[in-house]
């Protein structure tokens, strides 16, 4: 049981010590396929250790709502990166939330922010508000039936029974879940806010999305909204791990298999990252009104997913 | 689940299939089309491959190499060429907007998944299950047939209704006797001949391959 | 022997006339070439009326009466549609409508077409059947297209486009077909070969027969123009070279009907009920009911009669699928008339519209003054296809309708209805191209008429009296469709 604890607070630590790396990472790779000089990995740790010493300036009408979300954000990201498996199996943090929770306290961060950003009255906030909601809208089912799909498959909806039957049992080809990971990737995008959704390196009002809403924070709000970016950024990609290459995960309570876990943790996170930023590179931005046809496809896919399952496995 | 690994990925390579038939679905430029053609004729191929190897069914790797070389290697390179020697424009136009093609899609792939289950069942072969995502296959080309304007993309249709029609033959039978599969890969290639000769007599006389100018004759 | 002359003489033939350049004398040949496919197609059929069925080649080739009675139709019709096509195309070629190089696609295209429809008819193996009706279709592709004018190459991708996606509904139905029968037959060749799946056909899964013959019904059912999958029919027919027409509506129709045929006595031998007759008479019944009631619409004449097949294939098909052998009987006869009458009125029209210099039938006026003897062929091949009696098409209809009264009397009053028609709407429309006023000059050609009289001879003939060797012959065909 202690152990079980100790490695849940591990798992938590280093995925909110890891984020911004992968963060780093990310943003390196893309400025090397963009033929840029690169900023160096641990910039945002730099950027979020800079505004954590900044003083923070309010809007005279912010309420305490405004105040109080970046916590609550920062505080839901964590829960969410507690509860994926990332480095073992079966914490005791995992029963507390199936996949289905899980979309309920991503929903929650998204459901502050969208307020925050529409209490101080700006229209940019506002209108990056709605978009975001009109996106989150689109994308929240289509992951639903993502994990519906693979859930069908382990006949759970708890994260540690499914990386138990892909991880730990006989290896099976489930096509059913090359057509969720498409789907999943997809709807990571929109879900954080990277291209072809909305563009993370923007400030231009006419696209973005996720940078309007968070345009009146600074300093310590600003820095632990970045973090929670990051660390939604390195809980998706977990979640990605979990699903479709589980392997390497530690199974529960060993504890021999957990430096492999960390090291294929980061081998896999180095190749996601990797495996996103050269998409980006590649695919443009796509206008707003094309974004629901996007997500549309991402749920007729993990539908699809779905049929196969039925059509192929069982 | 006890299927050996080769048969597993021959279901995955019909998932692909199937997942390529929708990308051609909603894919708007030609280019891309053409592309993707090119692919699910590669994915046809190697599934008939692992077929012929994991079955003992040498007549397959014939079916398998006729693929190759007529739907992944001729028929792409002759599409692109003419694309670039007719000029035609890069997109796609369709009939009904790509989303409500997609949904329609869907409902494609479950009837014709219904369809297939009492067949696959008596199957005897151990690729069986795949006949529903080919009789899917089939049905979502010939629905990109009907909804699209461009002469070049109803082709491209009609061919990848082809590769779902072969999917079919291998996943249910083992392939039909090699006689056939010959006779219908030679008859594919006059027509792409055929298709070749024809697009140009349509653009020297309307000027375009849309085929919107081709509405005159109808019942008044 | 005979067997491999009649599939070897076109297809040498059409590779001859497409590799030996541009010819003067290239309707000649084509002529003599259809003339020779016809002689090997009669010793073939004297061989079989006088020896019963025969299997050739490996039992890759089957040929029973059924067939033959349609090679050897195939083969008169081509060999009458290339005497008449020598003077018309002569004539098209002096308006300045072709040219060498496209008389000379003309020509090899049609000998592959013949040497297609006739592989179609004898092979013994389903898959082949399929391959060979695709064949013929991509050879007439670049005929319908022939005149490169906007309508024609917009009716020739029709016809591609629509008859493609038929004939690949038809191979899913044969790759069904195949998966019924590698089960009893085992794997290979032979499981596609008609002859082996007739002698299973009742251990054969009745439930996959069952969906492979929807598919290879709606598939070869495109091809036969039954509605609603004829929209490509009239275009095609109205587009292309008069001759063109012409095999198209007295030939192509029928192979593809006889695929129908075949799959049927087999999915009826799996199954034990008349389901697959019961989809060929609702076929069947609603192209006669639609042709019908579309031909009182049409301005082109050729057009007109296009339609006019649509309706006369959908009641041959509807006599199939009645069953029986007093209906299937009628059937065949029906069948035979049809290509004859249908054939030899194309002819006429064809002449018609070539001194009108148009195909509308407003523009078609007086042919009795301007010229006498097309005007006759056309009344006469009119009132024959409309079943004036004394002429063969009378027979059979009166045939269908008897016996449809006996077994199915529901569908007499629409199929009665539907005639009636018919007859109104062409009759009321060549009555005045024959007879009404004209200014037009006489046709400065000589007309091919033989054929068109010869064809209308022979149903003159057969209206009055059916040779008893022919009636047997008939009868022979009719049992093999499970009469």
């Amino acid at each position: 049981m202690t152990t079980g604890i100790l490695l849940q607070i591990l798992q938590t630590l280093l995925a909110i010590l890891l984020a911004p790396l992968l963060m780093g990472w990310v943003n390196q790779c893309r400025a090397w396929l963009q033929g840029r000089s690169a900023p160096p990995i641990g910039q945002p740790y730099r950027t979020i250790k800079k505004l954590f010493h900044k003083d923070a300036v309010l809007a005279h009408d912010a309420s305490q709502l405004f105040r109080f979300a970046p916590y609550l954000i920062f505080a839901c990201m964590v829960l969410a990166a507690g509860i994926v498996p990332t480095i073992a199996n079966d914490l005791p943090f995992s029963p507390a939330a199936d996949v289905i929770a899980l979309v309920g306290i991503f929903a929650l961060a998204r459901v502050f922010q969208a307020l925050a950003a529409m209490d101080i009255g700006t229209s940019f906030g506002t209108l990056g508000a709605r978009r975001e909601m009109l996106v989150s809208f689109l994308a929240e089912p289509a992951l639903l039936m993502v994990f519906f799909t693979a859930s069908l498959i382990s006949h759970s909806t708890e994260l540690p029974v499914i990386v138990q039957t892909l991880a730990h049992k006989q290896f099976v080809i489930y096509p059913s879940l090359a057509f969720a990971a498409v789907a999943f990737w997809m709807v990571s995008t929109a879900e954080n806010a990277r291209i072809p959704i909305d563009n993370p390196t923007t400030h231009l009002e006419l696209t973005m999305i996720h940078e309007a809403m968070i345009l009146e924070y600074s300093a310590r709000h600003l820095a632990l909204i970045e973090w929670a970016v990051a660390l939604k950024l390195f809980t998706y990609s977990a979640l990605g791990i979990a699903l479709f290459v589980p392997w390497g995960i530690a199974p529960a309570g060993d504890l021999s298999a957990l430096p492999l876990a960390v090291l294929a943790l980061l081998v896999k996170m180095m190749l996601g990252g990797a495996g996103l930023s050269l998409l980006e590179a590649i695919s443009a931005k796509l206008r707003l009104f094309r974004a629901p046809e996007f997500l549309g496809t991402a749920f007729l896919l993990a539908v699809l997913g779905m049929l196969t399952h039925f059509l192929l496995e069982i | 689940m006890t299927l050996s690994y080769h048969l597993q990925v021959v279901n995955l390579l019909a998932a692909l299939l199937l997942l390529i038939s929708f990308a051609m679905l909603s894919q708007r430029r030609i280019v891309g089309l053409i592309t993707l053609f090119a692919w699910q004729g590669a994915a046809l191929a190697t599934s008939t491959a692992i077929v012929a190897w994991s079955t003992g069914q040498h007549h397959l790797y014939w079916s398998a190499a006729l693929t190759l070389a007529l739907k992944v290697i001729a028929m792409p390179w002759f599409f692109f060429r003419l694309v670039r020697k007719l000029d035609v424009e890069r997109e796609v136009e369709t009939m009904i907007n790509i989303p409500t093609t997609m949904l329609i899609g869907i409902a494609l792939v479950i009837f014709s998944f219904n369809l297939a289950l009492p067949i696959s069942q008596m199957s005897g072969t151990v690729t069986r299950s795949t006949l529903g995502i080919a009789m899917a296959c089939v049905l979502l080309a010939f629905l990109m047939m009907i909804t699209r304007r461009k002469a070049i993309t109803q082709v491209l249709g009609f061919l990848s209704m082809e590769n779902g029609l072969f999917f079919a033959a291998t996943s249910a039978s083992y392939g039909m006797p090699l006689v056939v599969e010959m006779g219908v890969a030679l008859d594919v290639l006059v027509g792409v001949f055929v298709l070749g000769i024809f697009f140009f007599q349509i653009r020297e006389t309307f000027d375009s391959l849309d085929l919107k100018h081709m509405e005159k004759l109808k019942e008044r | 022997m005979e067997i491999y002359w009649v599939l070897g003489i076109p297809l040498f033939g059409g590779l001859f006339l497409a590799l030996s350049g541009n010819r003067s004398n290239a309707p000649e040949i084509n002529a003599l070439f259809s003339f020779l496919t016809l002689v090997a197609a009669a010793v073939l059929t004297v061989r079989i009326v006088a020896e019963g069925p025969m299997m050739a080649g490996d039992s890759w080739f089957f040929i029973d009466s059924f067939n033959v009675f349609l090679v050897a139709l195939t083969a008169f019709v081509a060999f009458t549609t290339s005497l008449f096509s020598r003077p018309y195309m002569r004539i098209e070629k002096e308006h300045g409508r072709l040219n060498d190089k496209r008389l000379r696609l003309y020509h090899s295209s049609y000998q592959i077409f013949i040497g297609a429809m006739l592989l179609a008819l004898t092979t013994n193996n389903m898959g082949i059947l399929w391959v060979s009706m695709e064949a013929a279709t991509l050879a007439t592709v670049l005929l319908v297209s022939l005149y490169r004018t906007p309508a024609s190459l917009e009716a020739a991708w029709k016809y591609f486009i629509l008859c493609g996606v038929g004939i690949a509904q038809a191979l899913f139905g044969t790759i069904l077909l195949y998966f019924a029968a590698e089960k009893v037959l085992g794997a290979g060749g032979n499981a596609l070969l008609w002859t082996h799946l007739n002698a299973v056909k009742d251990q054969l899964e009745p439930t996959v027969l069952q969906l492979a013959f929807v598919f290879l019904l709606v598939g070869y059912g495109t091809k036969v123009g039954l509605a609603p999958l004829h929209n490509w029919l009239p275009d095609a027919h109205a587009e292309g070279p008069t001759p063109v027409s012409a095999v198209l509506s007295g030939l192509l129709l029928n192979v593809a009907l006889y695929a129908v045929m075949r799959s049927k006595v087999l999915v009826d031998g799996a199954l034990g009920n008349n389901m697959a007759g019961g989809l060929m008479m609702g076929f069947g019944l609603l192209s006669v009911v639609v042709a019908a009631f579309l031909i009182k619409r049409q301005t082109d004449v050729k057009r007109m009669f296009a339609y006019s097949s649509i309706e006369h294939m959908g009641l041959v098909t509807f006599a199939f699928g009645m069953g029986g052998p007093v209906a299937s009987f009628a059937g065949l006869l029906h069948m035979t008339m049809h290509s004859l009458t249908k054939s030899a009125i194309f002819f006429a029209v064809g002449h018609a519209t070539q001194s009108a210099g148009t195909q509308l039938m407003d523009g078609i006026r007086g042919l009795i003054r301007t010229n006498p003897t097309i005007g006759w062929g056309l009344m006469l091949g009119t009132l024959a296809i409309l079943g004036m009696p004394p002429f063969g098409v009378f027979a059979s209809e009166f045939l269908i309708i008897t016996t449809a009264m006996h077994e199915h009397p529901w569908a007499t009053p629409f199929l009665l209805t539907a005639l009636g028609v018919a007859f109104a709407s062409i009759f009321g429309k060549v009555q005045p191209m024959v007879f009404g006023e004209t200014e037009l000059p006489r046709l400065p050609h000589q007309p091919a008429l033989t054929p068109v009289f010869m064809h209308l001879g022979l149903v003159l003939m057969l209206g009055l009296f059916i040779p008893p060797y022919l009636a047997d012959w008939y009868r022979q065909a009719a049992a093999l469709l499970g009469g």
